[in-house]
């Protein structure tokens, strides 16, 4: 926990508008910028003036890739909104922009914000006014319990599955390390260097694929929670081919329930999208008796977004009502499928029941209307009315800890190589494990005593 | 009952614990009395017949850094001594010397004896008189009534403790000792929350009747380092341990009778120490291991009992004689002490504010075993901080308050004070976050200021103080300023000792930084290097050779200290508190931590459960500002 060390995080809805805004805030904010940002005219940031602009590049100090043309404004404290130094990058508002310009501060030194710490300062240092007080708690609480939320999907995640086994990995080199140095009398099997470094680099491997993977946005349990619904033969099915085409990037199944549901992932205009497949059970009349109506509603709860199907050819019955009774507060597009064939559909119930720019007309067999749902998906994230921020923050944030747990085992293996003691390339390996455990929810100490003890015969 | 005195301070017990609490408070100023069940047990070594060992060296340094006697004591008593993992690192060395037992006794009883503003009494105390949440005094079996400012709680292992030899048990304290049967209902009638550990010892052997030649001798080192930073050359004439195994008999004859074990049986049912497993336990645990080391220790020079160690047992008897004989040299063992578990009655620490004052009992200290701790060094910790602490507190003055970076006692009581322990808490270096600066050979740098400035550390120990600091800032400044050219003399020196050659300048620090090189080293090709004392030598080296990882972990501490600073005053309702879970309510409540740190540390409250504790914190302040 800190107090006061430089956060950063991105202040505006991911994709909305036409620029994107990541902001710093503590006494390195400026140290930081000028890591990575080169002014058009050559000037050093050091000499910006409070409440000023720079204009200039983004570029990422160990590749010298140029990243975003963007605009910086530095604010100096104590005049400004957490009386802390405040830089904020104005760039261009991608979803790609964004993000690599918030790793890129996080990799040079800023920590990311936890869910309403800017406002937390700002009320700390003195600049919001008591009688915000509560406010500023309930933001915190809104923030964090909307950030539980996705954390707790994660935790139940494959990602989250695979971190742990690294992080097992990493507790038996510690708990070997530490077992031989605080029981240096015990009949414990001496630590050898060169298995320590060879498990090193199995963990630096695996972890390099995740870093990877969250680059590619492939991380499994991060993407936006999707589901299509609708009564059978609505074409269902096909929609879900036709928005896979050949980007389907993975397929899992949900254990225990394979035969039922499947998730897919897919890669909509570089937006991750999970959809929730309930067409894995089209063989049967019922959805809602299949699956239970309870279980419906467990997927649709779960959905940061529902694509419902209609069959326009096909008068509302009480099934497609049934739906719409269980979807209409939730972020639905209606898809009006077979447009093609005879008209049969009474509009007017669907139009009083969902906005009518979330209404798409298509013909799936047709292609028609796909790229509108895509679009429509699309503007649902980058109208920030899904939680889209959240989504792309997570993976950032899941990338600058999987990032440093990688660089803490670099120089654990370093301390080795060079001969140092054991105990130093053990703070190294107890840092990467505590940066893991931040995904997690594991802590060290304890897991380490548990371990040593598990592990190996102690005592006297 | 009869009146029978007024103390500013009364020690209950007199093991470690109660005799640095003791010694603390009456070195303080304080008309100290200390109560004990036998004045022949005082600073006893119910166990193994040791001192120190890893991180539980730590502590006795630091107990000795801040003015405590268990270091002296140790120093003036040790048979044999060792430094352990010379060869890991310099913060995880620990000192461990073998003791003589009963001189340990005989010289801290003389200690304590020879005190000024100290009374020693053989009596038992039954129970505790407290007034409006105020400790007022203590009454005893012999039917004295005490008066007095505060008590300090040291009972170690006594309370109603029941000893267990397989299917034999009986109400007793350690070592055939009376057990104290009377306070336990006194403290639980106070609302104090107590309960069930468990703990076990090996048996004593007659050294006639031990073949020596069976087992590998295990001698002490060639220099010996004194544990305390008042000891000067302590050589002697050492004596050694001896190392045998157990075998497949051995672990034959604990399987074939494990039924009569009342681990397996369910007669225990206190919680013993993972770390401190009976053989027993460890067969059963680690059933594929072949055999098990066997340390036998001497407990004295004028003894011939022999203290066999890794062999804690609580089997019955005959089942004891069978396994202790089918060990290598072991074969003829002549059993003068059975193994025996001891079960006895400890209190949740988590009622204890970080100054071992119970949160709801003024001026009611408790220090040692009776915390849920283990082991002599952890108790005589946390019997200096309580003697200090109550000392204090008859002065009225803020308690002293190690915190996690400051010292390993620091850890040690935030640990039993914020997360409580579910079986004998023994100290452990991977238990400190800030380990590389918490080392055995810095502590009187660490903490003999704070000592100083609480009253118990002596001038003479502080101005000894004062000039080895001075001499290692010295040294290392003038190790900065030289700088060896590129000759051949400096080039031969380095190719000699496996370091790449320099083709400019370079200076003795960067040198001295190389793995393979050292301060003892670089002598050779350091012309002007004074003539140092060894100790000042290391600690040299130790913050030279390691100055980027501790730079690093003292600006981790500059943040650690800036939250542990952050005071949460004594009144707050967390019940009151809009936004905070539950749980963390629940917690807060039960803890009442006393800085954000600690908050933070507390488990089952999260960040955003803090970031909350913060805001209302500020809206306190401000309301109190307006």
């Amino acid at each position: 926990m800190f107090l006061d060390d430089t956060i950063a995080a991105i202040s505006t809805p991911v994709g909305e508008g036409g620029i994107g805004i990541v902001r710093m805030s503590g006494k390195d904010s400026l140290s930081i910028i000028e890591k990575v940002f080169k002014s058009y005219k050559g000037k050093n940031v050091k000499d910006m003036k409070s409440y000023t602009m720079m204009y200039g590049f983004i570029i990422d100090p160990n590749t010298d890739e140029k990243i975003d043309e963007v605009i910086i404004s530095y604010m100096k404290a104590p005049n400004t909104y957490t009386r802390e130094d405040i830089v904020e990058i104005n760039c261009h508002g991608g979803v790609v922009a964004v993000k690599r310009i918030l790793s890129l501060v996080l990799k040079n030194g800023a920590r990311l914000a936890e869910p309403g710490e800017f406002t937390k300062r700002a009320f700390l240092n003195g600049r919001i006014d008591l009688s915000q007080a509560e406010a500023v708690i309930d933001l915190i609480r809104a923030k964090t319990s909307e950030s539980m939320h996705i954390a707790l999907e994660q935790s139940q995640g494959k990602l989250s599955q695979r971190i742990k086994d690294i992080m097992n990995r990493l507790l038996g080199i510690l708990a070997h390390i530490e077992a031989s140095v605080d029981f240096p009398e015990d009949d414990i099997e001496n630590v050898v260097s060169s298995k320590i470094i060879n498990d090193s680099n199995e963990i630096i491997k695996e972890l390099e694929h995740l870093i990877k993977n969250a680059e590619t946005g492939k991380i499994l349990r991060e993407g936006l929670n999707t589901s299509i619904v609708g009564k059978p033969n609505v074409g269902k099915s096909s929609l879900l081919n036709a928005l896979l085409e050949e980007k389907r990037a993975i397929v899992t199944d949900i254990p225990g329930t394979t035969r039922d549901v499947i998730e897919e992932y897919i890669n909509i205009r570089g937006i991750p999208v999970k959809i929730i497949d309930t067409a894995g059970i089209r063989e049967t009349q019922d959805i809602v008796e299949k699956i239970g109506v309870e279980k419906s509603k467990e997927y649709i709860e779960k959905s940061d977004l529902i694509i419902f199907m209609i069959d326009s050819s096909r008068p509302l019955d009480d099934e497609d009502l049934e739906i719409i009774e269980l979807i209409k507060n939730k972020k639905v597009i209606v898809v009006i499928n077979k447009i093609d064939l005879p008209m049969e559909l009474n509009l007017d119930i669907i139009k009083s029941n969902f906005n009518e720019e979330n209404i798409v007309f298509a013909s799936i067999n047709t292609e028609k209307g796909v790229e509108d749902i895509k679009q429509k998906i699309e503007d649902f994230v980058f109208s920030g009315e899904v939680k889209s921020k959240d989504i792309f923050v997570t993976n950032v944030r899941h990338k600058d800890i999987l990032f440093k747990a990688k660089e803490s085992i670099l120089k654990g293996i370093e301390t080795i190589e060079l001969g140092l003691p054991l105990d130093i390339a053990s703070v190294e390996y107890k840092d990467a494990y505590l940066k893991l455990g931040e995904i997690t929810g594991d802590t060290a100490a304890e897991d380490i005593i548990d371990r040593i003890f598990s592990d190996f015969c102690i005592g006297k | 009952m009869y009146f029978a005195g007024s103390y500013d301070v009364i020690v209950v017990g007199a093991g470690h614990a109660g005799c640095e609490a003791a010694l603390a408070a009456a070195r303080m100023g304080c008309k100290t009395l200390c109560i004990t069940l036998n004045l022949d047990s005082i600073a006893m070594m119910a166990c193994n017949p040791s001192i120190g060992g890893t991180a539980k060296g730590h502590l006795v340094r630091e107990v000795d850094a801040l003015g405590g006697q268990m270091g002296i004591a140790i120093d003036n008593t040790y048979l044999q001594s060792k430094m352990l993992n010379t060869a890991k690192g310099p913060a995880v060395q620990s000192l461990r010397a073998q003791a003589d037992k009963k001189r340990y006794q005989e010289y801290m009883k003389h200690v304590l004896e020879t005190q000024k503003n100290l009374t020693l009494k053989q009596d038992e105390v039954i129970e505790l008189d407290v007034k409006d949440n105020k400790i007022v005094g203590l009454k005893t079996k012999n039917g004295a009534y005490f008066e007095c400012k505060t008590v300090v709680i040291t009972s170690g292992t006594y309370l109603k403790s029941r000893i267990i030899i397989g299917d034999v048990s009986y109400n007793g304290g350690p070592n055939g000792l009376f057990p104290a049967n009377e306070l336990s209902d006194s403290l639980k009638a106070l609302g104090i929350s107590l309960r069930r550990f468990k703990t076990g010892t090996p048996a004593r052997i007659n050294r006639r009747s031990i073949d020596f030649s069976k087992m590998t001798i295990q001698p002490g080192d060639e220099r010996v380092i004194p544990f305390s930073f008042m000891s000067d050359n302590i050589e002697r004439v050492q004596i050694p341990c001896y190392l045998t195994y157990t075998t497949e008999e051995t672990h034959k004859i604990i399987k074939e009778n494990i039924h009569r074990s009342p681990l397996f049986t369910g007669d225990i049912e206190g919680v013993g120490p993972r770390y401190c497993p009976s053989i027993e336990d460890k067969i059963v645990k680690f059933p594929d291991k072949e055999r098990h080391q066997i340390f036998v220790e001497p407990e004295g020079e004028n003894t011939e009992e022999m203290y066999i160690q890794g062999m804690s047992s609580s089997m019955p008897e005959d089942v004891q004689i069978k396994f202790y004989r089918s060990i290598p040299g072991l074969e003829n063992a002549e059993i003068m002490r059975t193994a025996y578990a001891i079960e006895y009655d400890c209190i949740d620490p988590q009622q204890l504010k970080l100054s071992l004052e119970l949160k709801f009992i003024e001026g009611l200290f408790f220090a040692g075993q009776i915390n849920g701790t283990s082991g002599y060094e952890e108790a005589a910790a946390q019997g200096i901080i309580a003697g200090i602490n109550a000392a204090l507190k008859v002065k009225n003055k803020e308690p002293l308050i190690l915190d996690r970076s400051d010292a390993y006692i620091g850890v040690l009581i935030d640990d039993l004070v914020t997360k409580g322990t579910n079986e004998p808490y023994r100290m452990m270096t991977s238990r400190a976050e800030y380990r590389l600066l918490l080392r055995q050979d810095n502590a009187d740098l660490r903490l003999t200021e704070k000592g100083y400035r609480v009253g118990l550390v002596t001038e003479e120990r502080y101005q000894r103080y004062l000039k080895r600091k001075q001499a290692i800032e010295e040294e290392i400044q003038r190790i900065k300023k030289v700088i060896l050219p590129p000759s051949e003399e400096v080039n031969e020196f380095l190719r000699k000792n496996n370091s790449s050659e320099i083709k400019s300048g370079i200076h003795l620090y960067d040198l001295i930084k190389r793995p393979e090189l050292t301060y003892e080293l670089t002598k050779a090709i350091d012309k002007e290097r004074p003539d140092i004392p060894y100790d000042v030598a290391r600690e040299v080296e130790n913050q030279i050779k390691y100055d980027g990882y501790i730079q690093k972990q003292l600006q981790q501490v500059e943040q650690f200290k800036k939250i542990e600073q952050k005071r949460i005053p004594d009144f707050i309702d967390y019940n009151q508190i809009q936004g905070l879970r539950i749980e963390a309510q629940q917690k807060l409540s039960k803890i009442r931590p006393q800085n954000i740190g600690q908050a933070s540390r507390i488990s089952g409250v999260s960040p955003a459960d803090i970031s909350v504790l913060l805001i209302y914190l500020e809206q306190l302040r401000r309301k109190k500002g307006e």
